[in-house]
């Protein structure tokens, strides 16, 4: 089997996509702020002391980039499976798997990453010093992809069902447990001194196990959601 | 051991007692679930097959 | 073998085979799990450090072990269901999920209630409770998720997908919540203190663990009888039953 035709569909959806959010930056930009109210809303709750912040900072912004994720996710599948496409592309013949790795791609360009960059200016704010940067940003980078591909996972079991976004949270956020144990405390042994590299060799490993196996998941789930 | 301290646990009887107490009500209240659900679903196997023409 | 397993598919034979095993299944856990408890809370010596509060153990430990059994026996069944497309696999899931996430909570309760005495606090972020805790949100996830559709069909088979993610996932949240208790405590703190068990404590623990599986047995075929009535609603073999 020809890989090319399975890689062009996919680089079409990606397009698509990506085209599709720019008509739409307010939704795009949603989870973004969501991300530093929330970030804001821990100093409120505790300290303005930076000194006491920077003690939780990389869990702060690990949380609040899960929990904006999240929000972001329930709304994956939802316009495609509602107008159609889904179905199209579950009876196109085409490996569903790489098509809906696509959409989680873009979706991740869209709502993860952003979080990524952003990650350094909220921590910042937080207490996090410059030597923990490059931690916070690699672990996240990590995180937020294999969230988006669990995200993927859920967001295809939920999509049939109404106001699923609580479910979809339900569901995803124990999985998600082992990523934010292993990032946010990446970013603490940084700002410690000590070398991270331990547990960010584990959030890679997860991160591959997830892009392995979490395509086949999210086109059983598709399948089952789209079906009659 | 005596009948006394049986029911005084070495001074731990207000944790023992409650968990072994939960414990019982946890496995009666299954047992008591699954065999109510299998009796229900007799009972509507049995209404179904008198009254065939009936909807469900 | 296989022509056992396709005979069991069969709705009718899996009805009759699981109402006669049931009897087994019930008296035999009860009067293990009444033997343990007498074993346990009688019999057993009173430990060194703990005294009579470690008693709690012949309750905890079984219900821990039960709750993670159980959750794989859901996900097989469910992995089952989906790849030779069973009913009766997914009825079996179903099945076990109210059971296992009962055993859960009672962990989780026995755990704090045992903690309390031990470490002075109702609750402890050791590694055993913060699995046992994480471990009940997937079960509440799915037995959320199962309701959340109208379809049986479809809601048998989303499930199935999620308790297969699931299981999937224990092994990596165990260990990392493990890794995570490590962290900032030495291992003695925070460890369930049990102390090298000697045989003689350990013979009712035994006893209860294989009690309490049997029991599930037997919730098993009570409730798979259940479903099976229920997905075969209007098949002739009933007459019969």
């Amino acid at each position: 089997m020809s890989l090319a035709p399975t890689w062009q569909a996919a680089r079409l959806v990606l397009q698509r996509d990506l085209t599709l959010a720019t008509r739409r930056w307010d939704e795009a930009a949603q989870p973004l702020i969501f991300y530093v109210v929330v970030t804001t809303l821990f100093p409120l709750a505790t300290t303005p002391d930076l000194s006491q912040l920077r003690v939780i900072s990389g869990g702060v912004v690990w949380v609040a980039a899960l929990l904006a994720s999240l929000l972001a996710l329930e709304s994956l599948f939802r316009s495609d499976v509602e107008d159609g496409t889904m179905e199209q592309w579950v009876l196109s013949g085409q490996p569903l798997g790489w098509l809906l790795l696509a959409k989680v791609l873009a979706h991740w360009i869209l709502t993860g990453l952003p979080l990524v960059l952003m990650a350094p200016v909220v921590g910042t704010a937080l207490g996090l010093p410059f030597s923990a940067w490059g931690t916070l940003m690699l672990s996240l980078l990590m995180g937020t992809g294999t969230l988006s591909i669990l995200g993927g996972i859920g967001a295809a079991l939920t999509v049939g069902v109404r106001r699923g976004s609580v479910l979809l949270s339900l569901l995803v956020l124990p999985l998600a447990m082992p990523l934010l144990i292993f990032g946010a405390r990446a970013v603490a042994m940084a700002m410690d001194g000590e070398s991270p590299s331990g547990p960010l060799q584990l959030l890679a490993a997860i991160f591959f196990l997830s892009l392995s196996l979490g395509p086949l998941a999210m086109s059983a789930a598709i399948r089952i959601s789209v079906e009659n | 051991m005596s009948l006394q301290d049986f029911f005084e646990m070495g001074g731990y009887a207000a944790y023992v007692w409650p968990c072994y107490a939960l414990t019982a009500i946890v496995l009666c209240w299954n047992a008591w679930a699954a065999r109510r659900s299998e009796v229900a679903e007799q009972l509507a196997a049995r209404r179904r097959m008198d009254h065939p023409s009936e909807g469900r | 073998m296989w022509t056992w397993f396709h005979k069991f598919g069969s709705p009718p034979h899996a009805y009759r085979l699981l109402g006669k095993l049931a009897p087994w299944f019930g008296w035999t856990s009860l009067a293990l799990i009444l033997l343990a408890t007498w074993w346990g809370l009688v019999k057993a010596p009173a430990d060194y450090q703990q005294g009579d509060g470690f008693r709690i153990l012949y309750v905890h430990a079984p219900s821990a072990w039960m709750s993670m059994f159980i959750y794989v026996v859901m996900a097989i069944a469910a992995a089952i269901g989906l790849i030779w497309r069973m009913k009766i696999a997914h009825a079996a899931s179903a099945a076990c999920a109210p059971v296992g996430a009962s055993f859960t909570l009672l962990a989780l309760v026995t755990g704090a209630i045992w903690g309390k005495p031990m470490w002075g606090t109702w609750w402890v972020w050791d590694a055993r409770l913060t699995s046992e805790l994480i471990l009940l949100f997937l079960y509440l996830g799915y037995m959320a998720l199962r309701s959340s559709f109208d379809d049986p069909q479809r809601a048998d088979r989303a499930a199935a997908v999620l308790a297969i993610v699931g299981v999937i996932n224990i092994p990596i949240i165990h260990y990392s919540v493990e890794w995570w208790t490590t962290l900032h405590q030495p291992a003695s703190v925070t460890k369930m203190s049990r102390p090298t068990i000697a045989l003689p404590m350990l013979i009712p623990l035994f006893l209860m663990i294989i009690g309490f599986q049997l029991y599930f047995g037997w919730v098993l075929c009570r409730r798979l009888r259940g479903e099976i009535l229920r997905r075969e609603r209007n098949a002739s073999w009933l007459k019969e039953a």
